[in-house]
Order: C-alpha cells, then structure tokens, then sequence
C-alpha cells in the first residue's frame, strides 16, 4: 500500500501511472530540467536527447551579442519583437563606453530598444551586470524558461529557473517567435550535505567541482543541486554557483525551491513562482555527493577554471592586481565579505585593487553600509557596473607577464588582457586577503 | 555535402577568448574579426589559413562565451568545416545557426593532412592516411535549419 504525504502527492502518482501504462509500462521520472522543458514545450513528458521548441519568458542579449542578433532580426525582414516585456537589453560588458566601436554598438542597442519600445532597456546609470540585475529586479523567478545571449544566463538556475545561455541568432529568433530550440539534457545530479566553513563560499565550491570534474565534466548536461547542504546556502551562494556551471560545459545548473528562494522573489516579483522538482525515480548520469564542510578555500589557476588547488599547494606567487566584482562575485554579500577583510587594513603597495559593485543597487547599498569608505580608504579603486576587466574590456586590463587574483569566472589566456598575463580565480574572501598581503594568501 | 580541405590541428579545450579575444568584441564585422582569428592561441593561423581549410581540434572545442563572433571569424577565415571529438554546447548550436559545417568525430588526423568530409553519407575520409571514420549525421530537425541556410531563414521559412 502506497502512502501520499498529501493530496498533490496522490495526484502526482496517478498522473504517473497513467503515463507509465501510456509508455507500455515503462517511466523514467524527470530531473528539475526537464520537468521545465516539459511544460514550456507542451509535452506531457521530455527525455534526453530530444529536441523541442519550448516558450521563452524571458530573452536578454547584451551590448557585445544584441547588436550581432539585430543585424539578424533585421536581415531576416522581422519587424516587430514578440513581446516588448520579454526582450531585455543590457549594456554592460564595453559600457561605459569604452572606445568609440563600442560607442557605436550601444548606440545601435539603444536605437533598436527606442524603435521597437522595449520595456526592458537598461543603459548607464540603471545598468548593471546583466545577471546580477536580472535576479535584483525581480525578472526572473522559479518555473521560467530564460535565454540570454550570453553563456553565464545559467546564473538563474539558482532560483529554480531554466536559464541558459545561447548565440545571437538564437537570441534573433527568439525575439521573433518567443520559442528557441533545445535539446534536452541528462543531467548529473550533486548531493550536497553538511555547511560551508568560514570564509568558504559558494566559488570555492564550484571550484571545488571544477577540480573534481574538469571543464568538459558536465558537457550539454544539466547540474542538479539537491540534498539538505542547499538549505544553508545563502541565494548569493547559489547565483555564484550556477553562474559557473558553464564553466563545467553543463547547459544549466539548477537549484530546488525553498524558502529562501521564494522570499527572495517575493521581494521583487509579483508574479507567482512554479515550483518545480525532479522526480523521485529520476534518471541521472551521475550522482556526486559533497560534504560541505570539507571544502576548502580554492584558487582556479591558470589558464582554466579546472585548476583547482588549495592553499597546501599555492606557495608564494607574487600578485600585481585584484579585482573584486563580476557576475559572480560581485552582489552585496561578496563586498561585504571583502570589506570585512580589508577594514582598516592597507592594499599592498605594489597592487591595485578594483572593486567593482555589480548593480546601481548594489553601489548604493554598498555606500550607505559604509563599503565604499572602507574600500577607498584601504586603497581600493571603486567603479561603476561593468563587466569591464572580467572579460579583459577595460577598467582595468592587465600588461604582459602580470598576475591578477579576480572573483570572475575565467582565467583563459587573454582573459584579461596581455596573452602572457596570468588570471587566478577566488573568492572575495581570499581576494581581499591577496590584496593585502601582495601574494596570493588565504583568509583566516 | 562534401568538403575536401587541408587540416589545421589543435588540441583540447580551445576557448572562445582564444577563437576571438575580448578586445576584438567592438565590432560585429566579419571580416574584421577574421583578421584576429586564433591570435591569442596560434598567431600564424591568420597567415596560412586558406579557403577550404578544416579546422580539427580535440575535446570542449569553443567552451567559454556566447560569442557568435567566434563562429563568425572561423568562417569568414575560409575555413570549410571544423571537426573535433566534442564541443562547447553555445558553440555548436551558433556554428548550426549561422551555417558553419561542424561534426563531432574522433578520427586519427595529422597537421597538414588532407580530409574529405561526406556530411551526407556521415564519412570522414583522411586522404593523407587513405583511412575511413563514420559519424553520426545530424538529427533531422537540425539538418532542416542547415539546409535552410540557418535559423533565421528557417523561422522565415515556416
Ligand atoms: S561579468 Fe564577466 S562573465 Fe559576467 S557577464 Fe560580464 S563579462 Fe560575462
């Protein structure tokens, strides 16, 4: 005899069964993404490897990928977007402006949004890193299907979103019809258990992830996070984790829906979240399971995200720049964790320090909790929202043979700027601490 | 289709930031984006690459950025196809929608080799070693956005 937690549970397993008798007799639950896909493609059950045409919530492109989507929307004879509230532009990575083709393409952004009268334009002065700002305004919640022609759109996954990052012409099409196309992943599912300890955060984790698993280690799959360690995860934590399942190959990382998940909505969305959650019989590739509390800090070495160590490795190099910001690591929690690092403490002498807020929100708050004077007066230099140094921009590009400790999510060669510079990857914590001490050092 | 080119080989995990640096980003321009293809990883590419070229590389080919510049620029250097033992997932879908060939084949290919590519019959000929792989053809939904000349021609077409 079968017992139901509730009635929804009853209904759950009849729904089930009916599918199961469908299919001969055979069902294989869903994962978290693929009951998405499933919904936003119409079908009553997905598996891996198939290809749908699923409903976008949400298309976002930003100054670097939007204009090249344009000339093809344009090219295509399109004349209007499907849904002015559901296209959003960004300029971030070059703005402000830093060179006059930059200049060029933001204003090409910027005619096209006027043009078309898109809702969600965001230019200097509101603008912040895309996907920093879309989970900050309430733009995506749990249940949506989200593309961004930019690869770190899996950000979202935090909020038990599907969100995953696509090309311009994907981005082109989608702002035609409202529908991309995906094929549906197998997915690897992390068990996690335990808490982080002090001064371990949520880089340091997928770090740790990268290490074990490498850059190809979730090739066009989905990453699942589930097990009791989800809860103790800050929603900051979460964002900077998904934000670099692409760096693992995966197509999107996913987080479950809990009660931090739907406070953290609730506070900037008045639409209704839905909920999703893997089956209990789902199939997975892989199960991973992770003891929180034995993390460590980690440093992703040159020249990819996959070198991991921790500090019984890391001897003695010798630093020339910090940044502290970017869609990972640049919210309200990671300054605040540097700050507390660097209060009354000086940046060594041969280093500069970039600080750099994620969001117009971000900055503010920042300023009004005092980060700002602290940063400033331990020697730090604050900047308005941009991508900037993190994809080797500006604001900060590094000469040849420097190194840079950054809180990004890349340290491929030429990252940030010269071939032969050298990028290490870090959480704020040991940002801040790098800073200080002029070498890469630990956070105690 | 059939291509028939001279390989130029690379190993695992070419980047987009390599395919295409970041400082190249300001524009959108083809052409001008070829002329810095590979910089970062192979200063030499622009020089000796020619049309009809195939680019054959390991595992993760593309990982990284969105980028659609990194397609872009592979193609308007003339190269005919690129062939790897896996690719970034972004990658391989902008290569599919703007109408660069690319296959995933694991093949024993050699610098300087010439391949024929039989994307029909889903063979690999390498004409330097006189060897045969097979791979898998594309699935038909994504054969139609190839044979449409890519996504947007596509959507216009339906
Ligand atoms: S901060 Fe870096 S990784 Fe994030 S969107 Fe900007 S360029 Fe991309």
């Amino acid at each position: 005899m079968k017992t139901y937690h509730s009635a929804r549970d009853k209904l759950n397993h009849t729904k089930k069964c009916r599918a199961q008798r469908r299919n001969g007799g055979f069902y294989m639950g869903m994962t978290m993404t693929q009951k998405i896909l499933a919904a936003k493609s119409g079908n009553e059950k997905v598996e891996a490897g198939q290809i749908i045409m699923a409903d976008v919530d949400l298309v976002m492109g930003n100054d670097v990928t939007a204009p090249v989507a344009i000339n093809e929307f344009c090219r295509a004879g399109c004349d209007r977007v499907y849904d002015r509230a559901k296209v959003v532009f960004v300029l971030d990575h070059f703005a402000p402006n830093k060179d006059i083709k930059a200049a060029q393409q933001c204003k090409q952004v910027r005619e096209f949004a006027g043009e078309k009268g898109i809702l969600n334009f965001f230019d200097v002065g509101e603008m912040g890193i895309e996907h920093a700002l879309l989970p900050e305004k309430g733009m995506v919640i749990p249940g949506d299907l989200v593309i961004g022609a930019d690869s770190h759109t899996c950000t979202y996954g935090a909020l038990g979103a599907f969100s995953t990052g696509v090309g311009s012409t994907d981005m082109a099409a989608a702002m035609a019809t409202g529908k991309v196309w995906l094929k549906v992943p197998s997915a690897i599912k992390f068990n996690l258990t335990g808490k982080l300890p002090k001064n371990v955060y949520g880089k340091d984790l997928i770090l740790h992830i990268l290490g074990m698993i490498g850059v190809d280690g979730a090739l066009y799959k989905s990453m699942e996070f589930s097990g009791d360690g989800v809860e103790s995860l800050s929603i900051s934590d979460r964002l900077c984790i998904a934000n670099m399942a692409i760096e693992c190959g995966a197509k999107n990382g996913v987080f479950p829906v809990d009660e931090k998940t739907l406070e953290y909505v609730k506070e900037r969305s008045s639409r209704a979240p839905v909920v999703y959650g893997a089956d209990e019989d789902a199939v997975y590739d892989q199960v991973i399971d992770i003891d929180l509390s034995r993390v460590k800090q980690t440093v992703a070495f040159p020249h990819l995200p996959e070198n991991a160590r921790t500090f019984e490795d890391i001897h003695d190099i010798k630093i020339d720049q910090v940044v502290i910001g970017s869609c990972t690591n640049g919210r309200l929690e990671d300054l605040m964790v540097a700050a507390d690092i660097l209060k009354g403490k000086k940046v060594a002498k041969h280093v500069r320090c970039i600080v750099i807020p994620a969001t117009q929100k971000i900055y503010l708050d920042a300023m009004e909790m005092g980060l700002i004077k602290i940063f400033i007066e331990a020697g730090c230099a604050v900047s308005t929202p941009t991508c900037g140094p993190c994809l080797g921009g500006h604001m900060g590009i590094l000469a040849e043979g420097e190194r840079c400790v950054a809180t990004t999510n890349r340290n491929f060669v030429g990252r940030m700027g010269h071939p032969e510079s050298e990028v290490y990857l870090a959480n704020p914590a040991v940002a801040a601490a790098s800073a200080i001490a002029g070498k890469i050092a630990p956070a105690e | 289709m059939k291509l028939t080119g001279k390989v130029i080989k690379y190993g695992d995990n070419v980047d987009t930031d390599v395919i295409i640096p970041a400082r190249y980003l300001n524009t959108s321009d083809p052409g001008e984006l070829a002329a810095h293809c590979m910089e970062d990883l192979d200063r030499t590419f622009v020089e000796r690459v020619q049309k009809g070229d195939i680019i054959v590389a390991g595992n993760n080919f593309g990982c990284g950025s969105s980028r659609e510049h990194a397609p872009i620029a592979i193609k308007a250097s003339g190269v005919g196809a690129v062939v790897a033992k896996s690719f970034a997932r972004i990658f391989y879908r902008n290569a599919i929608n703007i109408g660069l060939p690319i296959l995933e084949c694991d093949a024993e290919i050699d610098e300087g080799d010439r391949v024929e590519i039989d994307f029909d019959r889903g063979e690999l000929h390498n004409l330097t070693k006189n060897t045969v792989t097979a791979f898998a053809p594309f699935p038909d939904f994504l054969q139609n956005i190839i044979a449409s000349g890519g996504l947007m021609s596509s959507i216009k077409g339906e």
